[in-house]
């Protein structure tokens, strides 16, 4: 299954609904390319929504540093809502779950950018 | 009673869609052997990986070179064998992924993946003279649960051609 993305905005925030796979090849392209799209639009705080990612692999993964680094690079945030387990496992073997913020709840995570 | 060791192996093209097929191709044999859920994820994460590795940092992506992958199916493990057309590495030269300063490298946590996920794992030199990684999983213990409801330890693979 391919990733598919849709964003949509909370006030100053653009919530990124992700569904699929984000891996070596077109998952991992289509995510940095929605990231880089909305910091051209000037959307600098973006919430990622993973509800619906149940896999990512080191190119995903690589992706998503990727992307956090190039909105903190231009003073924004970036962060992660609703983890599956397996992706919530993995952030967490590979010490990434300390460096992304993460939420459970996406009002929670809409009033952290603030 | 003597036991058997079943084997398959396939050349891939140095292509994105070779992850794919090597991770599918892996996970009908797993799935095949009795592995449960979890462990299939695990496998096929690894194989990936394995492939990703191959793909990228062996061959370079070039495409006239190949990716090699057998898989044994022994009594009591399965073993994969990823083998790239490269220049071999050696694995202490690896940088930790979760040291500090790499935490936030957008690269370099696929050998650590398959570490994390398989039983066994190595990178030994190659007869192509690249890089071979050997990794293993046990194989689930005859009649343990197999939440797929496929198979067991004496599965039979699909040979590929």
């Amino acid at each position: 299954m391919s990733l598919h993305a849709t964003h949509r905005d909370a006030g100053q925030v653009t919530v990124v609904d992700l569904s699929g796979r984000i891996t070596l090849g077109d998952g991992s392209a289509l995510l940095r390319k929605t990231i880089r799209g909305l910091l051209e639009d000037q959307r600098r705080k973006i919430l990622l929504n993973l509800a619906d990612v149940d896999y990512i692999d080191s190119s995903g993964i690589g992706e998503l540093v990727s992307g956090f680094t190039a909105v903190k690079n231009q003073s924004g945030d970036l962060k992660l809502l609703h983890l599956t387990k397996k992706v919530k496992d993995l952030l967490q073997i590979t010490k990434l779950y300390t460096v992304f913020d993460v939420f459970t709840d996406e009002g929670a995570a809409l009033r952290s950018f603030s | 009673m003597a036991l058997t060791t079943k084997h398959l192996e396939m050349t891939l093209e140095t292509q994105v869609e070779s992850v794919n097929l090597a991770e599918e191709m892996c996970l009908r044999v797993a799935e095949a052997a009795g592995f449960g859920e979890d462990d299939c994820y695990r496998i096929g994460m690894s194989v990936r990986e394995g492939v990703i590795n191959a793909f990228h940092y062996g061959n370079q992506e070039r495409p006239e070179k190949k990716i090699h992958l057998a898989v044994d199916l022994t009594a009591d493990k399965m073993i994969i064998h990823v083998l790239d057309e490269g220049i071999g590495f050696k694995l202490s030269d690896v940088p930790d992924p979760l040291a500090e300063e790499n935490l936030l490298s957008t690269s370099g946590r696929g050998i650590f993946l398959m570490r994390a996920f398989m039983d066994e794992f190595d990178v030994v030199p190659g007869k192509t003279g690249g890089a071979e990684i050997v990794m293993s999983k046990k194989l689930p213990a005859p009649g343990s649960a197999s939440p797929n409801g496929r198979g067991g330890q004496n599965a039979t693979p699909q040979q590929e051609a």
